[in-house]
């Protein structure tokens, strides 16, 4: 019997490696970002005439103007499919008012981009324009739809990668929300 | 297919390829821009794993946020940052895991440190194994010693 119990032993440490590896998702990279002040940028905004000068109000939009406030940042694009299966979920948190919702609308055509929200409805406080993608590489986006929780100091304290489901948005993000806000 | 056909399938073939010529020459343009940007682009680029398709390297990648990656190293090659640099600024974007050798770090050890550990205790079993067997006689015993002599005359 003795002899049986080294291999089983070996047995079960090699099982329990792979039970665990295989359980978790190779899709899911821990961002270094977390913890981190979101970057910063000043971008235009989807629904500002692209014409307009630069120093036009209302225009453009940076994180400075959230500062003292939670508020959430998701990365979108018309073309992510993706994107779709997470939109009614942030509809209904827009519905909940509770932060405000900036949309980066990352390597997007305008008109796509516009479109896209007058078909199936707009849950953003406000889009900002990422034409060229280089925001999105700022803060380490590599899978559209991606969504950051910022917190009132600025700083990223969640990052989703890929669509927040209403599991993840019931069980992570409004109670951190709620936990920034107080 | 006749003959005609073919000369004439063939030479539709050519027409389009030279047609073609000009938009594949203005393509490949970015590379020849500068040869030693290119040079240690490739050679920082083969270190990155591209993170769209995680088995490629961010130089032999055609995914589109690769194309900008690369776009991103080769002007902040061209702003004069050392190789060390890029690679900071991949890994505070992206983490450790886009590089494809990982630092060596407490969270690391065991990935660094785990085969010699196992190597080494392979060697520790297989020493031991070998120790006890010596240890053991290798001397039959009359009993073995007749059992043997029945077998072996079995067979002549």
């Amino acid at each position: 019997m003795k002899r049986f119990l080294i291999p089983l032993a070996l047995f079960m440490v090699l099982a329990v490696f792979l039970a665990l590896g295989l359980n978790r998702n190779p899709s899911e990279v821990p961002s270094p970002l977390v913890g981190k002040p979101a970057p910063m940028f000043t971008l235009p905004r989807l629904d500002a005439d692209p014409q307009a000068p630069a120093g036009t109000a209302n225009a453009s939009f940076s994180p400075k103007d959230m500062a003292g406030k939670v508020w959430l940042l998701n990365v979108w694009a018309s073309w992510c499919v993706s994107c779709r299966v997470e939109h009614p979920v942030l509809v209904d948190f827009a519905k909940l008012n509770i932060a405000p919702l900036i949309g980066l609308d990352y390597k997007d055509q305008r008109a796509d981009a516009k479109g896209w929200l007058a078909k199936f409805g707009d849950p953003y406080t406000l889009s900002v324009v990422d034409a060229d993608g280089r925001v999105g590489i700022d803060y380490g986006v590599y899978g559209v739809p991606e969504t950051y929780v910022i917190d009132k100091a600025g700083l990223i304290r969640f990052k989703q990668i890929g669509p927040v489901t209403n599991e993840i948005l019931q069980t992570k993000i409004l109670p951190l929300i709620k936990e920034l806000q107080r | 297919m006749s003959r005609a056909g073919f000369v004439l399938s063939l030479s539709l073939a050519l027409a389009l390829q030279l047609a073609s010529a000009p938009a594949r020459a203005n393509e490949a343009a970015p590379l020849a821009d500068d040869p030693v940007v290119e040079q240690r682009l490739l050679v920082i680029a083969e270190e990155v794993r591209c993170l769209v398709c995680q088995n490629e390297s961010l130089a032999g990648s055609r995914a589109d946020l690769a194309q900008d990656l690369r776009r991103e190293i080769r002007s902040l090659i061209k702003q004069g940052k050392t190789d060390k640099e890029v690679m900071d600024f991949l890994v505070s974007r992206y983490g450790d895991y886009v590089r494809y050798r990982p630092p060596v770090k407490p969270s690391t050890w065991l990935l660094w440190g785990g085969p010699f550990v196992l190597l080494a205790a392979g060697l520790a079993a297989l020493v031991l194994f070998v120790r006890r067997r010596r240890g053991t006689s290798a001397a039959l015993s009359p009993e073995e010693q007749r059992e043997a002599a029945a077998l072996l005359g079995e067979k002549s």
